[in-house]
């Protein structure tokens, strides 16, 4: 039996799955280190660990994705070898992946359909995903084209999609990074209920107050090694949290008290008609922000976030000059470029190919947002030297590690790359800071250094706006929070009334303002 | 045991330098197979290709006229590709341009106009070019048409037209019938860097040409916007860079550079114009770009190469009468190999033997 098992409940059962001594080598690298783990029936089972601790690589091995490159996979005691996915369902094994796999302009049954290996009639199929979604409490509507549909309605579709294959063991990735508080709980009174009818679900999660209150067990990844199996119930978030880094993660702290002075960003009803077939339209977008505020945008993906970003950076023009301000001076109109020499500094959220390019060095990553106004460039002629030099300073000062001074952007990981995109905007003294998602998939010890260094930005003057879909992390740096719904943004609250239940019901689409409720509730 | 396909973590240098040189030795290796099939000796055969035109005088002097417009067109073509614009149709820009700095000479034929003529010549042919070459592009930009299509269809219009100017309006009156136009005057010519030689100005200025890009590419912010819209478009807006603009810019250079080549053509080694201008240096100019790695140095060797290649398929036809059309198999299969082999700097090979029984029978 597993080593440090403290639940006894679990002995009198088999392990429902087994993995023993499972390994995956990528190369050089080792993605899993001969992990061991048992997944017992009726048990909801966390699995915890920073990017890149190796937590994808093991549920793919163990839905037939990848093969391992040694040790074995056991299923009710019997050692299986998986083909591949179609393998893994037709032995109960489903999963429910992070990234959903829809096609936008089908309806929710075909979509279902598609994923089906079975032969019965779309008639018979469609009826039995209409019962299976209620007797869930999953309510789905098979005829609406996926397009149309929100972020938690197309995890739902995964979902339902996974269970009409009615599976034993059910892993689900990261699947309330996508949700607003309140639909997670309903997901969670769907996972408790199927934990209840004897099936076992494998948690893929890094909130850890979730799977405290969720999750019978956890198993701990670090660097592709098992940690530790433990209670989560019986740890405190502190201590899973030190397990998943393998030391104390910094506090972030900020300045005592913070002067706000003149607005440096101001958008005056910004609507704005999306470029692409299925984007957002942006709807009277207002709202001002001063030197050294920090305004947090929260809300879930997909509801114009992007689209404002854009707006904002100058990537998408606005035809009124007058919907941007930057620094008293209207930009709507002006190109990125322009903003960037009005003091304005953006950091997109897709760090790879958006923020830099990947297949270019780190200088000449910093040449991309640096020859507006960094004195890079004289005369048409790149300053290499100048270059060089913005990669060696945002290198010391945001403890950015790679393998020699100027390497490609690709081979920096997340953290690293991020800490440098940052670094790369900060040290440009900027006097508005846009940025999107800053710890979108970065370690912890990475997070809390960008974000201290845009609590530092602020508490010198600059005016900051982050988007984020983590709650947590508005509440720790932001002055006042926003939320994005349909294109829509509601009048930022003030931090310290910001409640998760209070987003949470912005984020879904209800207002606190009766008045608004029926704007809002655009179908 | 398998053999897999592996990423690498980063651009491997040394392949990027070495894979021309591998795929030059794959191109030899298969030559050799082609010509032993054709029943010739291949060592014979790659001798009268490759060791043959390097032994005398005016062989190289041949190889530098026939990498002139190689390496001018191709520099041009390198632009476009590496921010990401398709343009096939440098052939017929090449034409268009030995059309448009030919009419200057037709016009001034027998007067006595001054030694304005060539560098007028030499301006329109650049000039037509790049007007040719931006058909295309601004049907991308604003229509979005495929600028691989519509360049390489205007090749074939460009072809026609200048047939019909020979065969008609320009036809020489002393020319029993044959379709070319009066050879062009003295002050209409391109002239000869050695007195009874080949080797012309042509060469100097494709040598300049080189040397521009080269500084172009390397250290200046334009170049830099070349290269960031086509390796990574989403980040060059992100940057401030219109990679529409860019589009028009590049297809223009590389049009003028493909004009500027064909009028020098003209004005030069022929001394006429006439179809049959280009034995396909617009398409061949396309292979030395990718053998050249995109790169300024690269491509004046990789241009220099493949002009050994004509003159070799010339001196084996004589020689060992083997068909001339096997030059362009030979060009053919040497892409294929470069494009190949590129794909070994992002990725390399790997033997992986799995050291326990469970990975068996995965197919």
């Amino acid at each position: 039996m597993s080593d440090a098992m403290p639940n006894s409940l679990h002995t009198r059962e088999p392990p429902l799955l087994q993995t023993i001594g499972l390994t995956k080598r990528y190369g050089d690298f080792l993605a899993n280190a001969s992990i061991d783990i048992d997944i017992f029936p009726k048990e909801i089972h966390a699995l915890l660990g920073e990017n890149g601790a190796g937590k994808s690589t093991l549920v793919k091995a163990i839905y037939g994705l990848i093969q391992p490159s040694a040790g074995e996979i056991r299923w009710q005691g019997e050692r299986i070898v998986l083909s591949g996915p179609s393998e893994a369902r037709s032995r109960g094994i489903g999963m429910v992946f992070q990234h959903f796999s829809l096609f936008e302009n089908l309806t929710v049954a075909e979509n279902v359909a598609l994923g089906l290996d079975g032969k019965e009639s779309f008639k018979d199929m469609s009826a039995r995903l209409e019962q299976v979604s209620k007797t869930y409490g999953l309510p789905l509507d098979p005829r609406r084209e996926v397009w149309q549909l929100s972020v938690g309605e197309r995890q739902r579709i995964e979902i339902v999609r996974a269970l009409m294959q009615n599976p034993n063991f059910l892993i689900l990735d990261e699947p309330t990074a996508v949700l607003t508080p309140q639909e997670a709980d309903q997901l969670f009174i769907v996972l408790e209920r199927l934990k209840a009818e004897g099936r076992a679900i494998l948690y893929i999660s890094h909130k850890l107050e979730e799977v405290k209150r969720l999750c019978d067990t956890a198993t701990i990844l670090r660097g592709g090694k098992k940690v530790a199996t433990c209670n989560p119930r019986q740890e405190t978030a502190a201590s899973l949290a030190r397990m998943m880094v393998g030391g104390e993660i910094k506090e972030v702290k900020a300045a005592a008290s913070r002067q706000t002075t003149v607005p440096r960003l101001v958008v005056n009803d910004l609507t704005l008609a999306p470029d692409e077939p299925h984007g957002v339209r942006l709807e009277h977008i207002s709202l001002e922000l001063k030197g050294g505020e920090i305004l947090g945008i929260a809300g879930v993906a997909g509801n114009g976030q992007d689209e404002l970003f854009a707006a904002l950076s100058g990537e998408r023009l606005a035809k009124d000059p007058g919907t941007v301000v930057i620094e008293g001076i209207a930009a709507g109109h002006l190109s990125i470029t322009l903003r960037r020499k009005l003091g304005a500094a953006f950091v997109p959220e897709e760090r790879l190919g958006h923020g830099t390019a990947p297949r270019m060095r780190l200088s000449e990553n910093a040449l991309l947002t640096g020859h507006a106004a960094s004195g890079m460039v004289r005369h048409g002629f790149i300053d290499t030297a100048a270059t060089l030099k913005t990669v060696d300073k945002a290198t010391k000062t945001f403890d950015v590690r790679k393998a020699k001074r100027d390497p490609e952007a690709a081979s920096l990981s997340g953290g690293n790359l991020q800490k440098f995109i940052v670094g790369r905007e900060i040290l440009r003294n900027p006097a508005v800071l846009v940025v999107s998602q800053p710890t979108w998939g970065v370690d912890a010890g990475a997070a809390a250094i960008i974000r201290q260094a845009l609590l530092d930005l602020a508490a010198s003057g600059a005016a900051v706006l982050v988007t984020s879909q983590d709650l947590d992390e508005l509440a720790e740096i932001a002055d006042r929070i926003a939320v994005m719904f349909h294109g829509r943004m509601s009048v930022p609250l003030a931090a310290g009334e910001a409640t998760r239940e209070k987003l949470g019901l912005l984020m879904g689409g209800s207002s606190l303002d009766q008045k608004e409720v029926a704007h809002a509730a655009r179908a | 045991m398998q053999l897999v396909l592996e990423k690498r973590a980063e651009r491997s240098n040394t392949i990027a330098l070495a894979s021309p040189l591998i795929a030059i030795g794959l191109t030899i290796a298969t030559m050799s197979i082609l010509f032993a099939v054709l029943g010739k000796n291949p060592l014979l055969a790659l001798h009268a290709y490759f060791i043959a035109p390097l032994t005398d005088g005016y062989s190289l002097q041949e190889i530098a006229v026939k990498a002139t417009p190689l390496v001018m067109i191709a520099i041009g073509l390198s632009l476009c590709y590496l921010a990401n614009a398709w343009n096939i149709g440098a052939e017929g820009q090449f034409l268009i341009g030995a059309v448009a700095g030919s009419w200057i000479a037709v016009k001034t034929q027998g007067t006595d106009a001054g030694a304005w003529v060539l560098p007028v010549m030499l301006l329109l042919g650049a000039i037509a070019g790049a007007l040719y070459a931006l058909i295309p592009a601004i049907c991308k930009v604003k229509f979005g048409a495929s600028e691989i299509l519509t360049s390489l269809m205007l090749v074939y219009v460009a072809d026609l037209f200048l047939d019909y100017l020979v065969r008609g309006p320009w036809r020489d009156p002393h020319g029993f019938n044959f379709p070319t136009t009066a050879e062009f005057d003295p002050v209409a010519t391109v002239p000869l860097l050695i007195e009874g030689g080949r080797l012309h100005l042509g060469s100097i200025i494709a040598l300049l040409v080189v040397a521009a890009a080269a500084v172009l590419l390397g250290r200046t912010i334009k170049g830099f916007e070349i290269r960031v819209v086509g390796a990574a478009p989403r980040a060059a807006r992100f940057g401030g860079f219109n990679a529409n603009q860019l589009i028009i810019l590049t297809f223009a250079v590389s049009g003028a550079l493909a004009g500027l080549a064909g009028i020098i053509e003209v004005a030069g080694p022929v001394g006429h114009l006439q179809p049959g201008i280009s034995p396909g240096y617009g398409f061949t100019a396309i292979i030395v770009a990718f053998l050249g790695r995109l790169n300024p140095i690269g491509i004046l060797i990789a241009g220099l190469f493949l002009a050994l290649t004509f003159i070799g398929g010339e001196q084996a036809q004589i020689a060992m009468k083997i068909p001339l059309d096997v030059t362009k198999v030979f060009q053919g299969i040497l892409l294929f190999y470069v494009l190949a082999c590129d794909s070994l700097i992002l990725y390399r090979f790997r033997l992986v033997f799995p050291n326990r029984q469970v990975a068996r029978g995965t197919g």
